[in-house]
């Protein structure tokens, strides 16, 4: 082989291995990528029914509700100018608690999200960015600590 | 009297600092003599006044010295004195001093073991790390000083963050900083090789100890992390594709993939251009991982409370290495020319598809890092990209990776075919898809698609990792260290891989509520909640639940599980019970109360989970052993002869 077609051979592997990799990656971008909604665009029905998404907002004082005995609790989600209301079975996370925001991962079935995983991080001063953001231009009703 | 201290030692260590640079990299390009030799002792002085500050600083945690606002916003008196050490690092500004602190051990120890080095070639790697420290010591000085004071003090501190008193946390980031900040060695020695224009086997010989030492910490920084996630915060999980995890892995994937682009370089005399890229390339992803973390543009469990202006001087300083070093590549390399070829079957090859693999995956897990911050930059909408994406855009090229790894380590330089071990490697494959199906029969499913696939690679690359150090004890050959570290650090892989698919397809999960003398099944144990009581720890009071797991009606342990309330930051945490096995663990997590004497738990079973982290463990001891090898221990300035075709498995 000249040294002028290994290179030609080099390059066109080193082209072949990209492309292949952009492939990969977009065709699995497509596949994964979740949106990030806010209560008030889960109202406006901006958001999928049936299709998974993240939601996420503050947690409203008082809204917590479960069964006695059972595992699925309910909670209201709000940014302050809408709410939705979650529904969840399962073990919530150690710092999950009303008051603060949290996301929760699932699909919105007749106005409910039925969450399969809810994150609440480990920080209590801790306030998702996506979160932070949607409740920027609305003013807190109440003083939350 | 103690933190001023402190601050001016930070500020003498980087005056120190610009000396050491300025002496190592101006004194080798006009090649002073008495100005290259003044640059061992400014090393020295770095490292003994940054050692000044982080023990000031230490005993600051230790006295409870709450006028120190770092101590007092993490540190609490009732702390045992352990965690009270490890706060040192429990948020960002002492996380700094300590990356600081390792730098200048790195360096110190550089300048010790390399007086053998050209006199000019080792003021340059001296000068290019003292340039490093420059910029993160004056980082830790001007935006992040851990010594400010708080007056009036306070009258407690607000605790160490309760997720971070655990034994492995406490060693998990000084570990993981080992690793990160030691890539800025090679990197170093990749500068300094541009600089002079020289890049040879020796230059390969020298460089490579260093990143495999990097490389060894790294691995144990990220297994520890893993673990720690695993009991403490996951509920049970090892990995998580969260933000920072993936910013210690991509650092991981291209040391590795310089490990072994290196020893071509050595060995050869090839891929010179290319392993100079990837030493540039593994320091560029430590830096930014840093910067990731540190400016709160990613958010995970391990940010810290971040402000803007630190992210700034981050980005300022990656911009500053990463331009430096890559305008200095783009004139250097083209006159570092490669000698020689190699046919299309050869070890050679081998770690070409070795590196193309490892950087491919990198590559592809930094763009599920970037894609949603440019998405959200360009205002197109919040997104995020989840644990599915980087487990199929790392597993398409880990697969290969796994595969090629065990016939590769058995070619020879080149050109050589695998006849002389072809013999062996037959064995190995058949033994190993028996293995692998007799696993399956064992645990009576075929499990998800790819486990078989996932058994028989992990035991064909730990057999093949055997061949060579059994057929040498057999004939009474001795080996050298490096081929037998190499042999041990592919047998850890093996074993990993054997470990990830096992826990991955037949862990049983399970969330269930139980009320006092209520059972629960999974994979044939029975666990039976046996009620819980209130406990009182040293800062902390719990509930505690008792379960008692029985297979087949023997008992098989006890397990309890804690609720912990810590009384400063008043958190809930959560303590699992874990029981282990050489085959298993059995999980054990308390949830909540859920009224009527019923509290929700997670019940888990995770086959062969430990040997995720042993593999790791495996994997870094062979790092260790190949570093004590011989070769590098005298190092003279000598070109190394090629290795004859045929002598497989000698070293790499």
């Amino acid at each position: 082989m000249t040294p002028r077609r290994k290179r030609m051979l080099a390059v066109g592997g080193v082209l072949l291995g990209v492309g292949a990799a952009a492939a990969l990656a977009f065709k699995a971008f497509d596949k994964n990528l979740l949106y990030f909604y806010d209560p008030s665009q889960v109202a406006a029905g901006v958001a999928p029914v049936g299709k998974t998404f993240r939601v996420g907002g503050m947690v409203t004082k008082g809204s917590v509700q479960r069964a006695p005995g059972s595992l699925e609790v309910r909670f209201v989600l709000t940014d302050y100018a809408h709410t939705v209301t979650v529904s969840y079975t399962g073990l919530l996370p150690d710092l999950f608690r009303e008051g603060q925001g949290v996301i929760a991962h699932g699909q919105l079935h007749d106005g409910l999200f039925v969450a399969d995983e809810v994150l609440a991080k480990h920080d209590e001063k801790y306030m998702p960015p996506e979160v932070a953001k949607s409740l920027k231009h609305a003013t807190p009703p109440e003083d939350r600590t | 009297m103690i933190p001023e201290l402190g601050t001016f030692a930070l500020i003498l260590a980087l005056l120190l600092a610009i000396a050491q640079s300025f002496f190592g990299l101006v004194g080798a390009h006009l090649n002073r003599q008495s100005w290259m030799a003044a640059v061992t002792p400014t090393v020295a002085g770095v490292w003994v006044f940054i050692a000044l500050a982080f023990g000031l600083l230490t005993s600051s945690f230790i006295v409870n010295d709450f006028t120190v606002l770092y101590v007092a916003t993490n540190s609490n008196s009732a702390l045992p004195l352990m965690y009270r050490i490890a706060a040192v690092w429990g948020a960002h500004e002492g996380s700094l001093l300590l990356w600081v602190m390792i730098l200048a051990t790195w360096a110190l120890l550089v300048a010790g073991f390399s007086k053998s080095l050209p006199v000019a070639f080792r003021a340059r790697v001296l000068g290019v790390l003292g340039l490093v420290g420059v910029g993160f010591i004056g980082f830790t000085l001007f935006t992040s000083s851990p010594f400010a004071r708080l007056i009036p003090a306070a009258q407690d501190g607000a605790d160490l963050n309760p997720l971070l008193q655990d034994p492995a946390l406490a060693i998990h980031p000084p570990m993981l900083y080992m690793g990160y900040v030691g890539t800025a060695v090679a990197f170093a020695f990749a500068v300094a090789a541009m600089l002079s224009g020289k890049l040879d086997a020796s230059w390969a010989r020298w460089t490579r100890p260093w990143t495999v030492a990097a490389w060894m910490c790294l691995t144990c920084g990220i297994a520890l992390g893993s673990w720690w996630a695993y009991y403490v915060l996951g509920w049970g999980g090892w990995w998580f594709w969260d933000p920072v995890e993936n910013a210690s892995f991509m650092p991981w994937l291209t040391t590795t993939a310089l490990i072994h682009s290196l020893a071509v370089t050595e060995k050869r005399g090839l891929f010179k251009s290319w392993t100079l890229l990837l030493a540039i390339f593994a320091f560029s992803l430590s830096l930014l991982g840093t910067f990731l973390v540190r400016s709160g543009v990613l958010v995970s469990v391990h940010s810290f409370a971040s402000d803007p202006s630190r992210g700034m001087f981050i980005l300022g300083l990656l911009l500053f290495f990463i331009v430096g070093s890559l305008t200095l590549y783009a004139i250097r390399a083209p006159s570092l020319k490669s000698e020689g070829g190699f046919a299309i079957v050869s070890r050679e090859s081998f770690l070409l598809l070795n590196n193309a693999l490892l950087v491919a995956a990198a590559g592809l897990i930094l763009a599920g890092e970037l894609w949603p911050l440019l998405m959200d930059a360009f205002d197109l909408g919040k997104i995020s990209v989840g644990p599915p994406y980087f487990n199929l855009v790392f597993l398409v090229p880990a697969l290969p990776l796994v595969m090629l790894l065990g016939v590769g380590m058995h070619a020879s330089w080149k050109r050589a075919l695998l006849e002389t071990r072809r013999k062996q490697l037959l064995i190995a494959a058949g033994g190993a898809i028996v293995v692998a199906l007799v696993l399956l029969g064992i645990y009576r499913s075929i499990g998800a698609p790819l486990t078989v696939v996932g058994f028989a690679a992990g035991f064909f690359v730990m057999a093949s990792a055997l061949i060579e150090p059994v057929s040498r004890w057999r004939s009474g050959q001795s080996m050298p260290r490096a081929a037998l570290g190499m042999a041990i650090a592919h047998f850890g892989v093996g074993l990993f891989v054997i470990g990830v698919t096992g826990v991955v397809s037949y862990k049983v999960e399970k969330d269930v509520s139980l009320a006092p003398g209520e059972s629960t099944a999974i994979a044939g144990y029975e666990f039976k909640y046996l009620g819980a009581k209130p406990v009182t720890g040293p800062n902390y009071e719990a509930i505690e639940a008792r379960v008692l797991v029985t297979r087949g009606g023997k008992p098989v342990v006890d397990l309890p599980t804690q609720k912990r309330v810590y009384r400063v930051q008043r958190n809930p945490m959560t303590h699992a019970g874990i029981d282990v096995a050489w085959n298993r663990d059995l999980f054990v997590a308390l949830g909540d109360d859920l009224g009527q004497g019923k509290w929700s738990m997670r019940v888990q079973y995770k086959p062969l989970v430990r040997y995720i982290w042993l593999g790791a463990l495996i994997a870094a001891i062979g790092g260790l052993v190949a570093i004590l090898d011989r070769r590098y221990r005298s190092v003279r300035v000598t070109e190394s002869p090629a290795l004859k075709p045929g002598a497989a498995g000698e070293t790499a």
